[in-house]
């Protein structure tokens, strides 16, 4: 594990939002098929490192890498956007607030970018829709528009949207934190199959228990900085770190009886 | 009286096409404002917001009295017709540049950066993305657009082209009948505006079904 070279590398990120710093020297290594949970109070930084990682928020320090390529490398405008949108093409986001392309039927939203950006035609597209709504159970709903849609619909299609390019990383933030707690769990197990299937992953939650029954590896975020790291059995069990104990406490009030 | 009704149908007429072209030129100035406002080059933007403001900023009127009368001193030279267009072309493409930016602006920023996401290129998340949704916000507020335009094509009438205002004058001399030459002028005007509503109307039905 230590000698594999890491299939995502973050390496001293630093980003300011003005005078803001929220990421202080961060640094994370996430191997192929590895799934890492980051777990942190509000505004500690969760989202902004997620998003940094496709340059949604590009930060102002350090390097991020995937595979042998420099994500976040310094190139000429016009380079730096061709560059980019490949490397996109590659890391699948899912948002807090699903993001589905309202003007298209579920179908569109899955086959947009693969007909845009890979020359599918309309036959391949269509098969590559199904398979990929067939994977989150929302085939029967491939005709529908995303407003016919409840929440945990319109996440799974979220999830096949991204699958459909099919990206070599997937990075959900706060994937279910909008949702009704009864609809929790569909989007919940279409995670813990893509785990099965060995997708590597980076989760932001503030789902204590599913960050324990699915991720390998668990950060714990506060006020810009990596607090403490582990195993989930460490981190939630036995964490070291005050901060961690702390925050721990809180959270998982409800969740343990 | 009714010697007349032929000439304001004329009239009529060049008030419609006032108006068509002055709102293609509208749209065409407007779709250009609204590129250089929501460029990633400062020069344009503030180019876009200048264009904006000084054309807001000031009465048509004016700007027509500068185009018609001030222009060949600086060497344009327009009939009365083309300075009418023109000048209220580029008036009402002040107004539509604020009307489609605003609804591109409107778009909630996480669909452009789900299109991003996915490696989608900027110009084709504007194309695939966020124009399709804005381009039903906006159908309205240019028909509002459309709508005021169509009423400013009177002001042409002070630099003499013979649209219906002017012709409405013009036979108060010879009928002395002001209140029905104003009647009749305002009746066709409000024909014209309420077929040009009724389409819109029609256009934003369409849009949302679909
Ligand atoms: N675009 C932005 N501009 C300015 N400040 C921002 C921006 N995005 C996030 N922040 C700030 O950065 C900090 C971390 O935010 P975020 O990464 O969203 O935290 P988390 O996801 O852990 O709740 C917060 O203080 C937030 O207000
Ligand atoms: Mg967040």
């Amino acid at each position: 594990m230590t000698d594999q070279k890491p299939f995502v590398d973050i390496r001293h990120a630093q980003k300011s939002f003005g005078a803001l710093e929220v990421l202080k020297d961060i640094n994370l290594q996430v191997q192929k098929g590895q799934i890492v949970a980051i777990i942190g109070p509000s505004g500690s930084g969760k989202s902004t490192l997620l998003r940094a990682i496709n340059d949604l928020d590009p930060l102002t320090g350090g390097e991020i890498w995937l595979e042998d390529k420099q994500i976040n490398k310094k190139l000429p405008h016009r380079q730096y956007e061709k560059h980019i949108n490949l490397v996109r093409q590659e890391i699948g986001m899912v948002f807090q607030h699903f993001n589905l392309f309202p003007h298209l039927k579920v179908r569109e939203n899955v086959t947009l970018a693969p007909k845009m950006l890979k020359g599918l035609s309309e036959a391949e597209a269509n098969k590559l829709a199904e398979v990929q709504l067939e994977k989150v159970g929302m085939l029967e709903r491939i005709d529908f528009y995303p407003s016919q849609l409840s929440g945990g619909q319109k996440q799974r299609v979220a999830i096949a949207r991204a699958l459909a390019m099919n990206p070599k990383v997937m990075l959900f933030d706060e994937a279910t934190s909008a949702l009704d707690p009864e609809l929790v769990e569909e989007v919940n197990l279409v995670m813990k199959k893509l785990a099965e299937e060995h997708m590597t992953m980076i989760i932001v939650t503030h789902e204590m228990s599913f960050a324990e029954s699915v991720c390998d590896r668990v950060l714990f975020m506060d006020q810009g900085v990596v607090v403490e790291e582990g195993p989930p059995d460490v981190i939630f069990r036995n964490p070291k770190n005050d901060r961690t104990k702390e925050f721990l406490r809180k959270h998982l009030a409800g969740q343990h009886p | 009286m009714q010697r007349v009704f032929p000439f304001f149908l004329e009239a009529a007429w060049i008030t419609i096409l006032l108006s068509v072209l002055t709102a293609v030129l509208g749209l065409i100035c407007g779709i250009l404002g609204t590129w250089a406002r929501l460029s990633r080059f400062a020069l344009l933007r503030f180019i876009g917001a200048a264009y904006v403001s000084v054309f807001r900023g000031t009465p048509a009127l004016i700007q027509l009295f500068i185009l018609y009368f001030g222009g060949p001193q600086i060497g344009i030279q327009l009939d009365a017709f083309e300075a009418g267009v023109i000048g209220l072309g580029i008036n009402a493409g002040a107004y539509m540049t604020e009307t489609m930016r605003g609804a591109i602006i409107s778009i909630d920023k996480g669909q452009i950066e789900a299109a991003r996401t996915v490696g989608l290129s900027r110009l084709q998340t504007m194309r695939y993305v966020v124009l399709p949704q804005a381009m039903r916000l906006m159908i309205r507020p240019l028909g509002v657009n459309i709508n005021a335009l169509i009423k400013a094509t009177a002001l042409v009438a002070a630099i003499s082209v013979v649209e219906l205002t002017y012709t409405a004058q013009r036979y108060i001399g010879s009928t002395y009948k002001p209140f029905e030459m104003f009647l009749i002028a305002g009746a066709l005007y409000m024909i014209i505006i309420y077929v040009t509503g009724q389409a819109v109307a029609w256009l934003d039905r369409k849009a949302r079904i679909n």
